[in-house]
């Protein structure tokens, strides 16, 4: 019930912008990306995303979580978002958001996670 | 025939001078003339912020934009002997640049803006040197920010500093402000020294905290006005109504749409706010002169 929150095609709209792969070109990792009870978790292999899998989960393994209410991805996710919830850094900051484990690939490449997370926002962003 | 050559109207210089005791060149640019307005940049940056204040005609006939450098900022250098120290920003450190640059400009009572670490400082500015400055605009103007990430990350030699300065404030950008100017902004952050901008964040979220004594601000012996953008989630909308309640007198007013780095990010919006600031700021710096 829960895996309408990332779009079909997330893969492909991150993917398909050549920019972005590109400034992901030296980064592999996996991350967990968790919306209340649901999660995902993300593969990247040079930049491109070559798996999103969803759970639950036995013994996931990645290397950084994003953690937060499915209601707040929900906001983040929104064409417009509402301020505060428009970044993770906002996210993070008022709490709403916990990002855990080794945050170094996160850190790294912060721009790029920032690119690819609005990748999967809805359609119709102004 | 002389080449048809597309100047700005603000010319750049560097400044020799003692600040506390220690000698320092720093970069200053002015454009325009009138009513001295000295502009103060935000951690991790430099000058360029306030490009579009410097091409504004209409301010330019009437006002002297003044915007410098901080020691380590932009083109600004570092004191001597900077690899062997820590840079950290201290609120005492950071009066005495302003003050260093206003008297050797011979700037008469100029109006201070500043923006983030800028708009803390003229909170400092107005509180402990009301009389040196016709008066105060703070830009994204909070009491205090406590820190919300490890600040460790921005200056460690494994991780590209410029990457994940701008990285960490990319968000602080208004989602509808143009890429260009977006851009812009992130740019001056890929560019800052080593260590810069978290020794910035040194005064920011800790020396710098004025939260018990802002109240004590005179906005009669130094007007005070604030205007912060919606969508700052560093120095919030909240931030800078809390301190506007508190501090008699002191008009403040929200920017829709914006962040944190107005007259960066999104010029023509800011300055529609900011005109009229600059009316009544200039005009009650003349009432005070007079």
């Amino acid at each position: 019930m829960f895996q309408d929150l990332l779009p079909r095609d997330f893969a492909d709209r991150v993917n398909c912008r050549e920019r972005l792969t590109w400034r992901g070109r030296h980064l592999d990792t996996d991350f967990l990306l968790e919306a209340g009870e649901a999660a995902w978790l993300i593969g990247i292999r040079r930049g491109r995303i070559e798996s999103v899998r969803g759970g639950p989960f036995v013994m996931p393994r990645w290397r950084f979580a994003l953690r937060a209410e499915r209601g707040v991805w929900e906001r983040f996710l929104q064409p417009r978002p509402e301020p505060g919830f428009h970044d993770i850094m906002a996210l993070i900051k008022f709490r709403r958001l916990r990002a855990e484990g080794d945050l170094y690939p996160l850190m790294c490449n912060l721009l790029y996670f920032k690119e690819v997370l609005e990748c999967a926002r809805k359609e119709g962003a102004q | 025939m002389k080449p048809d050559i597309d100047f700005e109207p603000a010319v750049g210089r560097y400044l020799r001078l003692n600040i506390a005791g220690e000698p320092h060149r720093v970069y200053v640019e002015t454009a325009g003339q009138g009513v001295p307005l000295l502009c103060l940049h935000t951690a991790g940056a430099d000058t360029r912020q306030y490009r579009a204040l410097q091409n504004d005609a209409g301010i330019l006939e009437r006002f002297q934009v003044i915007a410098f450098d901080l020691p380590w900022h932009g083109k600004s250098s570092p004191p001597a002997g900077w690899h062997q120290c820590r840079y950290r920003l201290t609120t005492q450190g950071y009066e005495a640049a302003v003050l260093a640059v206003a008297d050797a400009l011979a700037l008469a009572r100029p109006l201070v803006m500043g923006c983030s670490i800028g708009g803390r400082m003229v909170l400092h500015l107005a509180l402990s040197h009301p009389d040196r400055f016709g008066g105060a605009i703070g830009l994204q103007s909070g009491a205090h920010v406590d820190p919300y990430y490890d600040l460790e990350w921005l200056n460690r030699p494994d991780v590209h500093g410029g990457e994940v300065c701008a990285g960490i404030v990319s968000g602080l950008i208004g989602p509808g402000s143009p890429e260009v100017h977006r851009w812009e902004t992130l740019w001056h952050y890929m560019q800052s020294g080593p260590g810069v901008f978290q020794g910035d964040l040194h005064f920011y979220t800790a020396d710098g905290d004025i939260r018990e004594k802002a109240a004590a601000i005179d906005t009669r012996r130094c007007p005070l006005w604030l205007l912060t953008g919606e969508y700052d989630y560093s120095c919030t909308p909240e931030d800078t109504a809390h301190l506007g309640e508190r501090i008699a007198g002191a008009r403040w007013q929200i920017m829709e749409g914006m962040g944190h780095f107005p007259m960066s990010e999104d010029p023509d919006r800011f300055l529609r706010y900011l005109r009229p600031v600059l009316e009544e700021a200039a005009a009650g710096r003349a009432a005070r002169l007079d």
